[in-house]
Order: structure tokens, then sequence, then C-alpha cells
């Protein structure tokens, strides 16, 4: 969700979230209840199609799952040792088609249409004393930091590293909490000053 | 108008601001001084972000003290780093932010938003990553958050320290074309010299108050 939204008039962009993580989480619990290579291989084919039906291109198609190879390999040696190749090849698979099916929802959702949809889920525990608001501008600065936060440790390790102290945590530690608290306070003056009230 | 009546800041035992009184009447105000000189939490008392120990705050008759709401409506604050600043992950996502708190319909905020990323040629950003803009994107970006929300005054804290020398030209430009009224702290000399007034302010106490050709120079002997 940190920069993955893949602008588009296809369909999938125009269906409001709630109806699409529904639809995900409906898919994922189907293909966990009839064990079938079949069903999954046709879940797969067809989780390629809503791809093309998106308009992503089948280079951030496989952009999802890359970083998970080695995590596929690893369970596909483990299975094949344990129960053989047929098991292995369907717990893969399955796994592929859940991540590529669930980064598909956030490739064609906008975070703040995600948050919204979130927000009016979480309106129903307000009788239980839960802040909707607050819950989704916190989700909003997590999404919107991480980077932020990648950045400042990225600059504090470079500038230790030139000191010669790149192996001590501390020496990281201690600037990247101390800029993140600053940065923290003036982020929330910065919330104040654009008129946000809880 | 801005009216400021013997304002006194103090963080603990630490005074920052003494007894200042000034009002401010024009439309391109700058506000030097030294690092540690108060000239932020100056500029912070402005929209109420920070209320004085003592004296009074007033934008426009309301006291930053009893109408914090009504005052950030009309003082728009953007601050040194815009990194601290954009909220939202996306570009679009942050400028809707602040016109959601002014609980504005969503065409309003969508015509808004078009328009002023028309304006900074930024047209085509809409879900374009804040953390992947650029320097003088960035800050744009933030100016822009802020004027969306209509304010009737603007008060920017180093709005071009971080930025090199074209961008921060880019950002000059955009202030001298903002119809509001603009009060601008700031290091860099040459973007206060065409303003109405500079105030230069040294250990917490104005020091002086005056055109920029002649508080200017005055603020460059002091330093040296």
């Amino acid at each position: 969700m940190l920069d993955l939204y893949t602008p588009g008039t296809s369909p999938l962009h125009r269906m409001r979230p709630g109806p699409k993580l529904f639809t995900l989480m409906g898919g994922a619990t189907l293909l966990f209840l009839y064990e079938s290579l079949a069903l999954t291989i046709a879940a797969l084919a067809l989780t390629f199609l809503l791809y093309r039906l998106a308009g992503i291109p089948p280079r951030k198609m496989l952009a999802q799952i890359r970083p998970l190879l080695w995590i596929f390999a690893l369970f596909f040696a483990l299975q094949y040792w344990l129960s053989g190749p047929m098991l292995a090849a369907y717990v893969v698979l399955r796994l592929a088609t859940l991540v590529l099916l669930a980064s598909l929802v956030t490739l064609t959702t906008r975070s703040s249409d995600m948050i919204d949809a979130m927000t009016r889920a979480l309106s129903l525990l307000k009788p239980l004393g839960v802040n909707p608001g607050k819950i989704s501008l916190a989700i909003s600065l997590a999404l919107r930091f991480i980077p932020v936060l990648a950045q400042i440790t990225a600059e504090v390790r470079e500038a230790q590293k030139a000191r010669g102290l790149e192996r001590s945590v501390i020496a990281v530690a201690m600037p990247v909490a101390i800029r993140t608290l600053k940065m923290a306070d003036d982020i929330s003056d910065s919330i104040d000053a654009r008129g946000y009230r809880s | 108008m801005i009216e400021i009546e013997t304002v006194r800041l103090a963080y603990g035992d630490r005074t920052v601001l003494h007894d200042i009184s000034l009002t401010l009447r024009e439309r391109r105000i700058g506000i030097i001084g030294a690092n540690g000189s108060g000239k932020s939490s100056f500029a912070r008392l402005l929209n109420g972000l920070v209320l004085p120990s003592s004296g009074t705050v007033k934008i426009d008759g309301l006291d930053t003290r009893t109408k914090g709401k009504d005052v950030r409506r009309k003082v728009g604050f953007v601050f040194q780093n815009p990194d601290n600043q954009i909220v939202f992950p996306t570009v679009a996502e942050d400028l809707a932010f602040g016109m959601k708190n002014l609980r504005l319909p969503k065409a309003e905020i969508t015509r808004k938003t078009d328009a002023i990323l028309a304006r900074y040629d930024m047209a085509d950003m809409h879900d374009h990553p804040a953390h992947l803009l650029s320097g003088g994107q960035k800050q744009l970006l933030a100016i822009s958050g802020v004027l969306v929300m209509d304010p009737a005054y603007v008060v920017l804290d180093e709005p071009t320290t971080l930025l090199d020398l074209r961008n921060a030209r880019r950002v000059a430009a955009a202030l001298d074309a903002l119809d509001q009224t603009v009060i601008c702290v700031s290091h860099d000399l040459d973007l206060l010299r065409d303003y109405d007034r500079v105030i230069v302010i040294d250990e917490g106490r104005v020091v002086a108050d005056d055109t920029p050709a002649k508080a200017i120079p005055f603020y460059v002997d002091r330093m040296t």
C-alpha cells in the first residue's frame, strides 16, 4: 500500500474496497475449504485474467511474488519431502494465488479508499468507545512514515559508517529514536495546524 | 490584521519571547533572527500552535487562546521540513486531509485538488507517493495543503532552508504569487528583499522592525 496503487479505470479499480475485500476473503476461504489442485490451478488462471482486466502488466504481477520466492521454495522442498510432489505443488500454487489476489486488491485500491472502508466498518464499534477517525489516521500515518523512517535510518547508518560505527546498534538506534520523536512532535503540530480535531 | 499585545512565551523556566507587542497589517512580512532567537516560536504563536504565557495574540479580532479552531482556519502554517507536514501516503490524499477537516463536500475537494495541482505543474501527480516527490515538490505540496483550506494568512517557518537554489526559487515564486498575507520566517535574506516589512528577533526580543532595506543590513551587521 506504500506506493503500490496503480491508477486505472478498470472495473476492478471502480469496484468499492468493501466488496473487493469480501470477495478476497471469500476466494481465500474457498481455496482452503476445497483442497483441490485443479481448483487451485483454475483460481490461478482466473487471477491472471483479473490482472489482465485491471491492466496490470505481467512484470508488475511477478514483482508481487518475487520477494516471496525463497519462502515458496522452502515450502515446496518441505512438502515434497513430507508428502510428495503433488501436495508440494498444490500448497505453493495456493499460496501464490492468495498473495497475487491480495496484491491485486492493493494494486487497484487507493489507500485512502481502503482506509475509508475500514473507518466505515469500525464505526460499528463506536458504542464500545472505538474512535474510527483516530484509527484511520493512525493507519494513514503508518503508511506515510514507513518510507520516511527507512530513509532516516539509512541516513543515520551512513553518518555512523563515516565514523566507523556502523556495527554499533546504539550508535544507530539512538539518533534514529531522537529524530523520530522530534519528527513525531512536528507531525502532531502539523496535524493540529491543518484543523484536525478527533 | 494580527495584533500581538505584550506577549511573553516561556517553556518552563526558559523565557523564549519577552513582552512583544506588534501590529501586523502588511501583505508581506519577514521574520529573521539567529538560531534559537525565538522566531519559530513567534511564528507558532500566530496560528495558536503555541499559546502565550501572558499577553494576547489576536487574528482579525480572534484570540488564539479562546478561538483556536477559527484561528487555524484563518492562518495556514507551513513547516520547515515538508516531510513532517505531509501526513498521507499520496499527493491527492494529503491535499484532501485539511479539506476533510473543514467538512467540504467531495466534489469541492476534487475540484480544489485538481486546481492546486495544475497551478504548481503537478496535475498528473494525484496518486504519486508523497515520499517519492523531489524536495521542491514536497514543499509545494505542503504549501498547497495549506492553500486549499483558503486561509487569509499564510505563516511559513523557513520554507526554503532544505531546498537547493532552483527549488528555493520555485517556492519563492509561488509565495510571491499568493493573494494571502504572507508572514515568512527565513534565513534566506534574498527571499525577503521585496517584502513590505522585516522584523528582526534576537534573544526573544524585537530588535529591529523596518523595511527590508534597513532591517536586513542591521541584522547582517549584528550577526558579523
